[in-house]
């Protein structure tokens, strides 16, 4: 954390960085985001176990571009992964993000290419044990109990989008789900609803979910969402040979194509 | 009324509530989903949890349901018809057990609202169908604030039991409207009439950390004040605050349906999204979220006050518990009250 | 009892299935009237919403064909197309509906035989497995007594 002081301190002493985003104390024990600026204000920063939510969604954010890059944040693995591919999306630019990581108990800046792309592919994603858990239930069952499985976790869904708002990449300025003419997905968070939102949530995030579990940790009914884009980058990764975050310059699974990719199914 | 007031061992609850259920009522109590707990119909009471400071869900939905459809049209062979929601519904009698005072209070600020002017049948036929037994608070976390905003642990407006917790698992209980006291009735020996007593030993104090009155003087004058900036820099704009909110009561009519029929549903809405409030034209008022924040706090704190002399909020938490970045609507009421200095009412 | 006659959405490219299925019908070739075709310049265009929508509005099964790979009129579009099928066909078995009511295919504009095949091979594997019984299980909210409740999840 002293490390993490002192860099904080030097980078905004300097002037590299506009702003820096990070951890601090919140309430009842948990962490939360905090922007510093000043140097009075870098104490605030906290960095340990807790500090799992993925901030790079807040590079998105107008209000946050407005203070102008380079911007600092703080990041975990997934975070890194993330800004890699939203270089890679051409949301950002290299140099935009100074990238704060710990390595071997140090605290190291990424900003070039080849730094960035090293760590997100030394560094992979861990999911926590639950995650896990709950992918095996997930293979172990038939069809129909993976349909009574997803109704009986989808019928908690009120429509919140705080999946999608705490997502980092899910940045369009306008959302399918938000489109009303024509309408894709029906508003209404019932059965129909419900299941059209979060096909097109994974649809959409297929081959660049970095799996940070972020929208997870926001969902407040409870819903293990992420095993929904978890799942669609699985396909992706192994159709493809395609992983995100770790290039940043690959082109999009999605809308690239092999013309020897293997299928089973088209007759 | 025979008894207003009575005791009850926590067994004979459980089987006068056995009993509603035998007799065809619809209970709905609180009740866990893996590590959440909601207000749902409920067929064993042995699921009922009664060991919590807060639900994650408010009980809003039973009077104002997250999808209400509304009418239903249909065309047929050169002829419409029509269906009328309004006029078909028929909710069944319904007890809410084990809500917080907080949530009858802010469920019966909700009936009001709705109710106001021409009414709203839905809700209005809803709140009549539904018996409210809400059980005092014996703890409180550090994101309760209810007595800041004039409502107590043990408040009783709302509820048509109120029952507080004692000594020996055992329950006092205080009747405070026709419905409960039906429900009393029904509940025989099991509710022992007992008289009035002083339960203040039982129920959580909470300390009073502005009042009413002051946030909403503050609020007048700080519609530019930068702090709306300042505090909302980490909201991500999801809709969980006003979606877990027992009072918000944002709505969107959308329509449905293929060419030949159709149906009109009322789903609920967030002053959180930048869709709440963008026009046509393309232009959005509220572009940026720090505006989507201060709508939400002043709605609440300031301009349901000075339309109907009472708060839009009744301190249950749900917000601030539940919220993603740690908006901490308590802590950001305290700001307002204690540290915010007078901003120039500019025009 | 009558048996189960299912109703299929056919969404085919211009180019190749379109042109197809028109040779089956000058070629006198009979097959399973079950089948509505809906006609789309490229399968590229075939979004996977318009699958959805059409179990939705009550199709029993789906049949998506366009050009050969290689064959696309615009080059690319079927090779997008197959992707992103592989990827939804997927996600549709995980969230648990049967990826067997969605058939894909390959029917040039020169095999009017195998369009009558593949719709009727199509209509009797969808007649084995019954109605879409997942999309009927969700869509009964919208019956009048479920419906008055209201949606509370």
């Amino acid at each position: 954390m002293k490390q993490l002081h002192e860099r904080a301190h030097e980078l905004l002493e300097q002037k590299a960085v506009s702003v820096i985003i990070g951890y601090g104390e919140g309430t009842e024990g948990r962490v939360r985001p905090v922007f510093i600026r000043t140097l009075e204000a870098v104490r605030l920063l906290v960095w340990d176990d807790r500090c799992r939510v993925n901030l790079a969604v807040y590079l998105n954010k107008p209000e946050i571009r407005k203070f102008g890059f380079p911007i600092a944040v703080v990041s975990t693995p997934a975070t890194v992964r993330t800004i890699v591919q939203l270089i890679a999306e051409h949301q950002l630019s290299i140099g935009d993000v100074v990238v704060l990581v710990r390595e071997n108990d140090t605290v190291r800046a990424l900003i070039q290419k080849e730094d960035l792309e090293q760590y997100a592919r030394n560094n992979p994603v861990i999911f926590p044990p639950f995650v896990i858990e709950e992918i095996e239930l997930l293979k172990k069952m038939s069809i129909e109990e993976r349909f009574t499985y997803w109704q009986e976790e989808l019928a908690k869904c009120f429509k919140c989008y705080a999946c999608r708002a705490a997502c980092p990449l899910c940045y369009c300025e306008k959302c399918i789900t938000d489109v009303n003419q024509p309408q894709w997905v029906c508003v209404a968070p019932h059965p129909v609803g419900v299941f059209e939102w979060h096909i097109n949530r994974a649809m959409h995030l297929a081959g660049r979910c970095i799996e940070c579990g972020s929208c997870t940790i926001a969902c407040p009914v409870g819903i293990p969402i992420a095993l929904l884009t978890i799942e669609a980058t699985r396909v992706v990764k192994e159709e493809f040979a395609f992983t995100p975050g770790i290039d940043c310059n690959a082109p999009s699974a999605l809308s690239t194509f092999r013309v020897d990719d293997k299928e089973t199914f088209i007759r | 009324m025979s008894h207003r007031t009575f005791t009850i061992t926590h067994e004979n609850l459980l089987d006068v509530l056995t009993n509603t259920i035998a007799v065809g009522n619809r209970l709905v109590a609180p009740v866990r989903r893996g590590k959440k707990l909601f207000f749902r119909d409920v067929q064993e009471v042995q699921s009922i949890v009664f060991d919590f400071i807060q639900s994650d869900e408010s009980p809003k939905d039973l009077v104002f349901p997250r999808v209400e459809p509304m009418l239903a049209h249909e065309y047929n062979a050169g002829n419409v018809y029509l269906i009328d929601f309004a006029e078909k519904l028929q909710p069944l009698p319904t007890i809410l057990f084990g809500t917080r005072p907080c949530d009858a209070v802010a469920l019966s600020l909700l009936i009001e609202f709705f109710n106001e002017g021409v009414g709203d049948p839905f809700v209005e036929q809803r709140a009549e169908n539904l018996t409210i037994i809400s059980i005092a608070c014996t703890r409180a976390d550090s994101y309760c604030f209810c007595t800041s905003v004039g409502v107590s642990p043990n408040d009783s407006r709302g509820s048509d039991v109120l029952l507080t917790p004692i000594d020996n698992d055992q329950y006092y209980g205080i009747v405070l409207t026709e419905k409960g006291n039906a429900f009393v009735k029904k509940g025989g020996d099991n509710f022992i009439p007992s008289e009035p007593k002083d339960v203040a030993q039982y129920i959580v104090t909470l300390r009073e950390e502005f009042t009413p009155q002051e946030i909403t003087q503050r609020l007048a004058n700080a519609f530019n004040h930068p702090l709306w900036m300042d505090a909302s820099l980490r909201c991500i704009g999801c809709g969980t605050c006003t979606y877990v909110c027992p009072l918000c009561s944002c709505f969107d009519i959308q329509d449905e349906g293929t060419q030949t029929k159709g149906v009109r549903l009322r789903c609920w809405d967030s002053c959180g999204f930048s869709l709440f409030t963008l026009h046509t034209s393309g232009h959005n008022p509220r572009h940026i979220q720090s505006e989507r924040w201060r709508q939400r706090v002043m709605h609440k704190f300031s301009y349901i006050p000075q339309n109907r002399n009472l708060l839009g909020c009744v301190g249950c938490g749900r917000c601030s518990r539940l919220c993603p970045a740690d908006m901490n609507l308590k802590e950001h009421l305290c700001t307002i009250t204690k540290e915010m200095t007078e901003v120039k009412a500019d025009r | 009892m009558k048996e189960f006659e299912p109703k299929i959405v056919a969404f085919v490219c211009n180019w190749c299935t379109y042109a197809g299925a028109d040779l089956t019908g000058t070629s006198r070739i009979h097959y399973a009237p079950n089948v509505r075709v809906v006609r789309f310049p490229c399968t590229g265009r075939i979004d996977y919403n318009l699958i959805i929508k059409a179990f939705e509005r009550g199709a029993d099964g789906v049949i998506v064909s366009g050009c050969h790979p290689n064959d696309c009129h615009y080059t690319s579009g079927n090779f997008h197309a197959r992707r992103r099928w592989i990827v939804f066909r997927t996600l549709l078995e995980y969230i648990g509906i049967d990826p067997r009511r969605i058939i894909f295919s390959w029917v040039s504009a020169a095999e009017g035989a195998k369009w009558a095949d593949l719709v009727n091979k199509a209509v009797r594997e969808i007649r084995e497995l019954g109605p879409a019984k997942e999309f009927i299980n969700m869509k009964q909210w919208y019956e009048f007594e479920k419906a008055l409740g209201g949606f509370r999840g």
